[in-house]
């Protein structure tokens, strides 16, 4: 690809999506986007490069989608999913009491490996949840992969990359070659189409929020400024969950580091979320 | 460092497996039926078993049986690794004291996944 068109494609990635494509990462353009030139029958990248100079907003969503999709595995890491049911989960039954409502955001939920993870931990915890109503909303930037999302259709390694057997048998059902997942799960999760660069005033306030694995994908001012936007999303005590390799710290003063708990973080301020000591 | 007994009829899985587990650290033995496997056992209890299913002479689910009856054979932990893939399978496993269960194909970070779950790694 020419530097030029190269350099086209990362300013209209990054103006798209946040996603910073540095040149090492040329490759990915190659892996990413050929399908989307095949499926459209173009003959190569620099055609398809055309189309995005003209504008073609299809194909500009399609390529921007491709670019931004990742792997997904259910209970991603373990431990925040544990530190969620034995941590955040206990504050917030107690913080919540009166008004016995939680919601949570589970942002880039990409096929829906991580909202169904945290809806059946919660269905696990049902006894607990008697009376709540308990929101989890999934957001996502790509229309496919969401689609694939609400379907909560998976392969037999997607559903063998982090998801225990026990859950697999309680909340699954065989059908053909491929495992579909409970109906009762399905409802828990709302799935939406969302750009996390836009405005995201309208998807109320969260009491938790999983933005993992995300950040990574963008610069430091883009990270700030998701950040910022974000940290609006919460309820004063509200709990926010980053990826094992990212973190606030020198990059936005809105959160600090939860004590002794990896990977989660509270908002600043007198009402931020603590643990009894 | 934990030690994983690994039971399947063929020896190129048994060849796979073990190539993943000793890097992941597992000191690792072999076993190419039930049969094998118990005597294994009787010897020296593992910490994990890779179970087959479907082996000449005796299979996984009867050692598997066997083996939680066994003095010290509720120890290992066992994760059935089998093409059997349909729920009925999966149940009479956990049923008969499996731990964790994998489905036939299977990559290393797979088995990997699996392992952590059930707290080997």
């Amino acid at each position: 690809m020419r530097p030029d068109d190269f350099n086209f494609v990362a300013n209209l990635l990054k103006e798209r999506s946040g996603l910073v494509l540095t040149l090492d990462k040329a490759y990915l353009l190659e892996s990413r986007l050929m399908p989307v030139a095949r499926k459209r029958g173009l003959k190569g990248l620099e055609e398809l490069v055309m189309g995005l100079r003209q504008r073609d907003e299809t194909l500009v969503r399609e390529a921007t989608e491709a670019m931004t999709t990742n792997e997904s595995f259910f209970f991603r890491d373990v431990k925040p999913f544990d530190q969620f049911r034995d941590v955040v989960l206990p504050y917030m039954l107690q913080a919540r009491a009166a008004r016995k409502t939680l919601r949570i955001w589970s942002a880039a939920s990409s096929s829906g490996q991580e909202p169904y993870s945290i809806a059946m931990l919660l269905k696990e915890q049902a006894a607990k949840l008697a009376g709540w109503r308990v929101d989890i909303v999934a957001t996502d930037i790509s229309r496919d992969i969401l689609e694939k999302a609400r379907a909560g259709v998976y392969s037999q390694f997607e559903v063998q990359r982090g998801l225990p057997i026990m859950l697999l048998v309680k909340y699954f059902k065989k059908v053909d070659d491929m495992w579909q997942i409970d109906p009762s799960i399905r409802a828990m999760v709302q799935h939406r189409e969302l750009n996390l660069l836009s405005d995201l005033r309208g998807l109320g306030q969260f009491d938790v929020v999983f933005c993992r694995n995300v950040l990574i994908y963008f610069d430091q001012p883009t990270k700030a400024s998701v950040l910022g936007s974000v940290a609006k999303t919460m309820s004063e005590d509200g709990v926010l969950y980053l990826g094992g390799a990212e973190t606030v710290l020198g990059i936005s003063d809105r959160f600090r580091p939860i004590p002794g708990q990896r990977g989660i973080y509270a908002l600043n301020g007198p009402a931020g979320f603590s643990l009894p000591v | 460092m934990k030690s994983c007994l690994i039971v399947d009829d063929s020896k190129v899985i048994r060849m796979v497996a073990r190539k993943i587990l000793q890097d992941l650290d597992f000191r690792c033995e072999e076993a190419a039926d039930g049969q094998v496997a118990l005597d294994a056992c009787v010897k020296s209890m593992p910490d994990a078993i890779l179970l087959d299913w479907n082996m000449p002479v005796m299979d996984g689910l009867e050692f598997l049986r066997q083996l939680r009856g066994m003095p010290g054979g509720d120890k290992p932990v066992v994760v059935f690794c089998t093409t059997e893939n349909d729920i009925e399978h999966i149940q009479k496993a956990i049923d008969a004291g499996a731990n964790e269960y994998i489905m036939k194909p299977f990559d290393s970070e797979i088995l990997q996944a699996k392992f952590v779950q059930v707290g080997l790694l």
